[in-house]
């Protein structure tokens, strides 16, 4: 039991070292705000006559 | 041990001089054209009015031509020279011959330029605006500035032309590499502005002929003006993807895709001139829209390097043990001037690029277009990203160059630049964003517009605008106290020129990245298809030329 | 060349999002008519304030068209003719303008009628004048000193 629990633990560890999990999360936040920004200036164009 | 010599190679202190020459031009440009825009935001805040008879107008284009073409070009011929030097192993005597020849023909022609604005004979903003006509020297100057620029862009092309033939079949260092990208890229943008400077305003300006074609002036312009924006930020690139990896103890995410995403940038920038004229009479509506689709195909080399810079900061911060979706992020070396400044620059990005791609959008131009929007955006995309990543280059390249060190106090002092930059232009273009999208429009002194109730709404953001505007003007009095202090006084010693390695050094980037033939043979096709048939449409269509209008106010 | 399969994902995200954008607009533009003003007809701008339309600036009712009415501008240094102008709310506006000298901004301050006047050529924009208000023109292209003076008013009035 307490075997596989150190197993684990070097996994996620090696994992970890080069996951780049965080730059994808980045990323996509960046990508939601020009969304949100373009969504907002388009809603402005067609509101306006 | 590769590394350990790496870190102690010098830029060859004659190149040095050269670097260094650029430079005193750049940041003299900046404290002139930065009073400028402090005078310009105290004028249009409405509480204050220039004295001695100036006009607004003339100090709107002293701070367009200083900050857009003479800092930018200046600053950027300066460190891209360096950089090659740095990693290539010198220039020539015959490229450091041809650099100083640029160099001087570049500064001859912005004094003749700076001349004709000042005796209010070419208040015309830089972007010309015929069927207004400034004083020939004007027209004469400014071809001087390119052409010079072009010389000046031959040394680096001619250093690295060396080191090819001096190493077959290796892909070339990449800094060096994106150096000349850029200068490529530039070289092949200014043919246009060059081409309505020599054919349409000079001997138009010059009395030999007596109309100008004013829409296919326009076109010429923004087939420069849109890779001029893009060859001003190409070098922030450069740091970003090849240079801060170093600083924060990382590596270059991916050698062979930042070669890429340089290659994407000199076919995609260029025929999209188009999106500075969406609103203009006389060009058809496809072809408006196809170089709509070509400018959204130059965002894409933007995104791969917001994933690469993210990707280069998570790598290095979890080999130092950080953990969590965002735990890198706390281990970046917040303290070293050298990486936050241009940090900055990189987090303001993020607003400037979806500010872009709104103004790019076609119709949705409309609600932006001429507004102060737009000057908004370019203080974020010029006045932000790229030149805080220029102040963030010269405070280690400027004592690397003059043989000194960058100070623990200068270092903090950097930092505090950093901030009050970001703080100032917060306030300025974020109410310049603001006001735009409520109709003010840019270019414009303080005005009532007759007591207009719209026109009152704008005030506020106006003094705003003031605000940032005087905080940017403490920001750039500590830029030039760091500049003279790392120029004349900064202690003796050695300050490292950082270039970064690629984190897989197997890798070797693909050779046809250095295939000349093919991206010039690619990017003059798609050149010629975005504008071949729309221009032949402009002159065939044309209406009757327009003789020359000199409307702003004269001493 | 090797890319990241996070990288991958998120360039296909990131054009993804480019191509909707592409095709909003486009759409827009070509099937729904919001193309931004392109007007391809020219004039000779010396004689042009002598032609019509442009020899009678104002609002003109007009028939057997798309539009009920036709709002025409003559911008020149530093003014527009008219200098004010009522327009029915509701009304569908074909807003005709060019300039007699230097390039003209014409932008009604909060509305999506923003278009470059050039010398030679004529600018139209057709909308439907929906919501009531006081709307400043204002000049948003530099034409010299007085380019902040430069200013008219369209009223849309119940």
């Amino acid at each position: 039991m307490a075997k596989t629990e150190l197993n684990t633990k070097q996994k996620t560890e090696i994992d970890d070292r080069s996951s780049l999990k965080g730059t994808l999360a980045s990323v996509f936040f960046l990508g939601i705000f020009i969304i949100v920004t373009w969504v907002s200036v388009y809603y402005l164009f067609v509101d306006r006559f | 041990m590769v590394t350990s010599t790496a870190a102690k190679v010098k830029v060859d202190p004659r190149d040095a001089k050269l670097s260094m020459a650029h430079f005193f031009v750049a940041f003299s440009a900046l404290a002139l054209g930065g009073l400028m825009g402090l005078l310009q935001t105290l004028v249009r805040s409405g509480k204050w009015e220039l004295p001695w008879g100036i006009d607004y107008y003339q100090i709107l284009t002293v701070h367009g031509v200083l900050m857009g073409l003479v800092l930018t070009t200046f600053f950027i011929m300066g460190f891209q020279y360096a950089a090659v030097s740095r990693t290539t192993g010198g220039h020539s005597n015959a490229a450091r011959r041809t650099g100083w020849i640029g160099f001087w023909v570049m500064l001859v022609g912005t004094l003749m330029a700076a001349t004709m604005v000042l005796l209010k004979e070419a208040s015309v903003l830089y972007t010309f605006y015929a069927p207004l006509k400034a004083h020939w020297i004007f027209y004469l100057g400014l071809t001087f500035v390119i052409v010079g620029s072009w010389i000046d862009g031959a040394a680096q092309i001619m250093t690295y032309a060396r080191w090819r033939r001096n190493n077959p079949g290796k892909p070339s260092p990449l800094l060096s590499f994106m150096a000349v990208i850029n200068t490529v890229m530039w070289i092949i943008a200014t043919l246009g502005v060059a081409a309505t400077v020599l054919f349409q305003l000079l001997p138009w300006s010059l009395g030999l002929v007596p109309t100008v074609n004013v829409l296919v002036s326009r076109t010429l312009f923004w087939y420069f003006g849109h890779p001029l924006v893009y060859f001003w930020l190409l070098p922030a690139y450069m740091c970003w993807y090849a240079i801060i990896p170093k600083i924060i103890g990382g590596k270059i995410f991916s050698d062979s895709l930042a070669r890429l995403s340089f290659i994407l940038f000199l076919l995609f920038s260029i025929p999209v001139g188009f999106h500075h004229q969406l609103t203009e009479p006389g060009i058809d509506p496809a072809w408006k829209f196809f170089q709509v689709i070509l400018t959204f195909m130059v965002v894409i080399p933007s995104l791969m390097t917001a994933f690469s810079l993210f990707a280069t900061f998570e790598r290095y911060g979890r080999s130092k043990g950080a953990r969590g979706l965002f735990g890198w992020f706390k281990v970046l070396p917040w303290g070293d001037a050298r990486f936050i400044v241009p940090f900055i620059g990189m987090a303001a990005f993020i607003p400037a690029g979806a500010g872009g791609i709104i103004n790019a959008s076609n119709q949705m131009d409309q609600v932006v277009h001429n507004t102060i929007w737009i000057t908004g955006h370019f203080h974020l995309t010029a006045a932000t990203s790229v030149v805080l990543t220029f102040f963030g280059i010269s405070y280690w390249l400027v004592p690397h160059l003059t043989g000194r060190k960058l100070t623990k106090a200068m270092n903090k002092l950097a930092i505090i630049q950093g901030w009050v930059w970001f703080i100032g232009m917060a306030f300025m273009s974020g109410a310049m964003h603001f006001q735009g999208l409520l109709g003010g429009p840019r270019r414009s002194a303080f005005s009532t517009y007759g007591g207009s109730e719209q026109a009152a709404e704008w005030i506020p953001y106006q003094i705003a605008q003031a605000v940032g505007g005087t905080i940017l003007f403490l920001g750039i009095i500590l830029v030039l106290i760091i500049f003279v202090n790392l120029a004349f006084f900064a202690p003796k010693g050695e300050e490292e020129f950082p270039v970064a390695e690629a984190e897989n050094l197997e890798e070797k980037a693909p050779m046809v990245f250095e295939n000349w033939k093919l991206w010039l043979g690619i990017a003059a096709a798609l050149i010629l298809f975005a504008y071949t048939i729309p221009f032949i449409d402009i002159i065939q269509n044309a209406p009757p030329g327009s003789k020359g209008f000199q409307t702003w106010s004269k001493w | 060349m090797h890319m990241h399969k996070l990288e991958r994902i998120w360039l296909i995200f990131g054009t993804s999002c480019l191509v909707i954008f592409l095709t909003v607009i486009g759409v827009s533009a070509f099937y729904l008519g919001n193309k931004p003003p392109s007007c391809l007809t020219t004039v000779n701008p010396e004689t042009v304030g002598q032609e019509k339309p442009f020899n009678e600036p104002g609002l003109h009712k007009v028939d057997g068209k798309d539009w009920e009415y036709e709002l025409v501008f003559v911008a020149s240094t530093f003014s527009y003719s008219p200098a004010q102008v009522e327009v029915p709310l509701g009304a569908k506006v074909k807003v005709i303008a060019t300039t007699k000298d230097v390039i003209h901004g014409f932008e009604v301050a909060g509305t999506n009628i923003n278009m470059m006047l050039e010398p030679g050529y004529i600018s139209e924009y057709t909308t439907t004048f929906n919501k009531a208000g006081e709307y400043l023109i204002v000049c948003n292209e530099y034409c010299g000193a007085g380019h902040h003076l430069m200013y008219s008013k369209i009223e849309v009035v119940k």
